[in-house]
């Protein structure tokens, strides 16, 4: 009861500071020469308000007080206290409070990192930034407050989804929203820095910073949804091109484009309007994101409640940022004379225009295969689905160039280069295809496209490995980063080329064998926990040249809700998964079996946190090239 | 040289396992490409759903019956509609769809060789 | 000139934008196979509930009468609340009702008649759902109507009374 009405006090109190700040900062950015530091301390109570209401609401699940309407439906007292916390932004409003926390967080962090900076600058972005806040306040106020009181308090919970009872996927959100939250201060510092002019490599190389934190948090939020996936949702897939990783993805791509196109600006002074508009893209398509997630417009698995209230809020609010941008854009941008520059076609700056030129296909595919469904259902009433064929068949022949771009764009020189040792590349080239060639020619798989696509990966894997005994350490987070992508795309491909899987029905007792496999199903047990029921299978399995290994997959029947989960048991090694899950049929006596061997699954996981790392280099390095 | 082994014994290696390839590959690839309408987020091949599990019964005998893949699929899209499949087909309603991202790559390339110059002044 | 062009167009298209998502939100955004009416019912054979007949479907729908198939199951709850607006259905002289037994065990399909009474003129047995998707049902209950061998209604879902009172209506 206290801490609900304690953290709708703080909420009340942080919107409040919302409007002494930008009072104060439209009275600081008119008479300029030192910072108020009632910004300062007003950001720091905002932030403060913020985390009290955060505190209380842990408080109040941590001690399942089903007076508070979240808690009721999000919690039960039979729930461990760790999910008990994590389903504090298991649920839609507890994680909108958890982005406001970051939010108003991010934004005293950048007040506190920015000494340096042009004064009129930093007031501009922190009054663009308390725009976004005061939008998130009276959202999470009007339409979807934590505190809303229950009367009579109910005696007992409805429980958190059991899918959502996972260790990866209660930090996953906290990740992925420092990755969201990290683009708004992008684009507020962009709009700044546009009325102000300030557009320049000062601001591309303070900037920089803020892109890569950004990125690396969404890289590994994206990566972490993606194990939950695999092994949570038990079919062994991590992508599926679902509507909802789709949201999380755009925001990423337009990130990396930034982060390729921000260095032209940072060392060359130019293409300042493309990277403002991916600057406020980035952002954009981060809450359009969430319009798309939190409205419940989308068809997806993973579900938030729908109520279009909401959704119409977002709508207005997105909308609102997007037209705000555009008239900044337009009417304060001013192009350099010197911007009119051609570029020399074999450069760096053409090889990052390259990058930026296939990002931006991708995006458009991600884009337009995520939301086309429901522009024709709103125009002509069709329903159709797009799902992982459009975008493999769309996405697959264009990343063959993209690959070789890949490797060939970091070794060329700004402004003018020429090729060192052409004849070496060529020469890796065909060794790339030959390998490739070795290695796909046995299997009927679509012959064509594996071997370009594994060729070209290859060649940016070699490519990148030379370049890491040849030129000392230059760029190392570039070359980590893109080895890790070609590591990437040779572990998905070789995933795909040699998974296989055998889908069958057993009763305890049976033994199916295949020409190299044999599967026996040795007995059924069944334990009682705190919050579920669970029946292990038992099965041990046998392959013509390994050892026998025993599985138990599991299903769970969890009372608060009702629903039964099937956890899978993966076996993983360096070489490949191996991942069992059992399901009932419906008034059967035999269980529905699925045994898949994934080989290369663990360096998907290893190459995007290789990517990231390749980030984390870069932010950490001390830049010698101002 | 090391390396270059290492590799080559990879390679070998892969090829033993080529006796894992599924002999049903053409009825992952359709059931891959069907929507679940009970859990509407998942294909027909990761739902376990009772309307999934009938749903592999009915391709399965289908193939059987000697139908290719496109008649199935008209098959499918008669009784639920085009939304049961992932692919949507190139028609009047999908062009857009297809066409618009290519269309959208070749301007943007347009826009990027205006740009370039082949001789450094 | 040029940047004021771009101005509103940019604007414009993010204006039809926003519309298009607006209106999205008030529609639902769960699936349901549109019902196209007068279609033929499927060609199929199967098997008579304990019997050792199998009879095509056009045996069965073979009058000019109203038919109204009904898939169910006797695990399936909302079934059991359906079952005696079926019963109530039964009365009706006018037409003749079909079970289709869903992924059921026969005993306890017997139990379910047993205790709730048998309303179906014929009940044809499905095992393994596959007659459902001849169908095209997604799940049970779920009802058709039928006359002259093409299906005139569906019903997704249990029956209530006001639909009752419309298949009624219907079939006079």
């Amino acid at each position: 009861m206290l801490s609900s009405s304690i953290g709708y006090y703080a909420l009340i109190l942080g919107l409040i500071s919302s409007l002494f700040l930008i009072y104060f900062c439209i009275l600081n950015f008119r008479d300029h020469k030192y910072l108020n530091t009632k910004i300062l301390s007003f950001t720091f109570f905002q932030f403060l308000f913020v985390i009290t209401s955060f505190i209380s609401l842990i408080v109040s699940f941590a001690l399942s007080d089903f007076s508070n309407e979240t808690v009721f439906n999000n919690s039960h007292t039979t729930k461990p206290i760790f999910y008990k916390i994590a389903g504090v932004w298991g649920n839609h409003e507890g994680s909108l409070l958890l982005w406001l926390l970051v939010l108003t967080l991010f934004t005293l962090i950048f007040l506190l990192k920015t000494k340096e900076q042009p004064l009129k600058y930093r007031i501009l972005t922190i009054l663009f930034q308390q725009i976004i806040i005061i939008g998130f306040f009276i959202f999470i106020i009007k339409t979807s407050s934590p505190f809303n009181y229950i009367f009579p308090t109910p005696k007992e919970g409805l429980g958190l989804n059991p899918i959502l009872q996972d260790p990866i996927l209660a930090i996953h959100p906290p990740i992925l929203y420092l990755g969201y939250v990290g683009s708004s201060i992008i684009f507020s510092s962009a709009l700044a820095a546009t009325v102000l002019s300030f557009i320049n490599n000062n601001w591309a190389f303070h900037i920089k910073k803020w892109v890569l934190a950004s990125w690396i948090f969404l890289t590994l939020g994206i990566l972490l949804g993606s194990v939950w996936a695999y092994y949570e949702l038990g079919w062994g897939g991590f992508w599926f091109w679902d509507p909802v990783e789709n949201v999380s993805l755009m925001p990423w791509l337009a990130l990396t484009t930034l982060l390729h196109c921000i260095l032209v600006l940072q060392k060359r002074s130019i293409l300042t309007s493309w990277v403002i508009i991916l600057s406020i893209s980035t952002f954009t398509l981060s809450m359009c994101g969430t319009f798309l997630v939190r409205s419940g417009i989308l068809n997806s698995v993973h579900t938030f409640a729908n109520d279009p209230e909401r959704g119409i809020f977002i709508l207005i609010f997105l909308f609102s940022l997007i037209i705000l941008s555009i008239i900044i854009f337009f009417f304060f941008h001013k192009r350099n004379e010197s911007e009119n520059e051609s570029f020399f076609w074999l450069s760096k700056e053409t090889a990052i225009l390259m990058n930026n030129w296939f990002m931006m296909y991708f995006l458009s595919v991600v884009l337009i295969g995520t939301v086309y469904p429901i522009f024709l259902d709103v125009i002509t009433s069709e329903k159709i689905s797009v799902g992982p064929p459009f975008y493999h068949k769309l996405i697959i022949p264009f990343l063959v160039p993209f690959l070789i771009f890949m490797a060939i764009g970091p070794k060329l020189r700004w402004i003018k280069s020429n090729f060192d040792n052409k004849l070496n590349l060529i020469f890796v080239l065909f060794f790339s295809i030959l390998i490739s060639f070795l290695i796909v020619k046995n299997f009927d798989v679509n012959f064509l496209i594996n071997l370009t696509i594994i060729s070209g990966a290859l060649y940016l894997f070699f490519i990148t490995i030379r370049d890491f005994f040849i030129k000392k350490n230059k760029n190392n987070s570039q070359k980590i980063a893109h080895f890790g992508f070609s590591l990437l795309i040779l572990s998905i491909m070789f995933n795909n080329i040699f998974s296989s899987e055998i889908i069958t029905n057993l009763k305890v007792g049976e033994i199916l064998e295949t020409s190299n496999t044999k599967i026996t199903f040795n007995e059924v047990n069944q334990k009682n926990e705190k919050n579920y029921k669970s029946i292990i299978g038992s099965f041990t399995i046998e392959t013509k040249n390994e050892k026998t290994e025993k599985f138990k997959p599991e299903l769970r029947i969890y009372n608060q809700p009702i629903t039964i989960t099937s956890e899978a048991d993966i076996k993983t090694t360096l070489v490949s998964d191996k991942f069992m899950t059992i399901n009932v049929v419906q008034n059967q006596d035999y269980f529905n079996v699925r045994y898949q061997v994934k080989p290369f699954m663990i360096w998907i996981w290893l190459s995007v946190i290789l990517i990231s790392v390749g980030g984390l280099v870069s932010f950490f390095k001390k830049e010698y090239e101002k | 040289m090391k390396f270059f082994k290492l590799l080559i014994s990879f390679v070998l290696i892969f090829n033993l396992n080529n006796t894992y390839a599924n002999d049903n590959d053409l009825n992952h690839k359709i059931i891959k490409n069907l929507r679940c309408l009970v859990c509407q987020g998942q294909s027909v091949y990761d739902s376990d759903s009772d309307f999934a599990i009938s749903l592999k019964i009915v391709v399965a005998n289908k193939i059987n019956e000697g139908l290719t893949e496109k008649q199935i699929y008209s098959y499918l899209k008669k009784k639920y509609g085009e939304w049961i499949l992932y692919d949507p087909e190139l028609n009047k309603n999908t062009y857009l769809l297809w066409l618009l991202p290519v269309l959208l790559f070749l301007i943007g390339g347009v826009i990027i060789f205006k740009r370039f110059k082949i001789k450094n002044k | 000139m040029k940047n004021k062009f771009f101005l509103f167009s940019s604007i414009f298209i993010f204006v039809i934008i926003f519309s298009i998502f607006y209106k999205s939100l008030h529609k639902t955004n769960i699936y349901t196979p549109s019902v196209k009416l007068d279609k033929k019912i499927p060609e199929y054979s199967t098997e008579v509930l304990n019997t050792d007949k199998i009879i095509s479907y056009s045996e069965i729908f073979d009058t000019e009468n109203f038919y109204f198939l009904n898939i169910w199951s006797s695990w399936c709850v909302p079934c059991r609340d359906e079952h005696y607006l079926l019963m109530e259905l039964h009365k009706d002289k006018n037409i003749k009702l079909v079970g289709l037994n869903y992924k059921d065990n026969i005993d306890n399909a017997q139990k379910f008649l047993k205790e709730l009474g048998n309303p179906f003129n014929i009940i044809i047995v499905d095992i393994d759902g596959v007659q459902a998707i001849e169908w095209g049902a997604v799940g049970v209950p779920e009802s058709f109507l039928i006359h002259k061998k093409k299906v005139i209604k569906k019903y997704i879902g249990p029956l209530d009374k006001n639909l009752l009172i419309q298949i009624k209506s219907l079939i006079k």
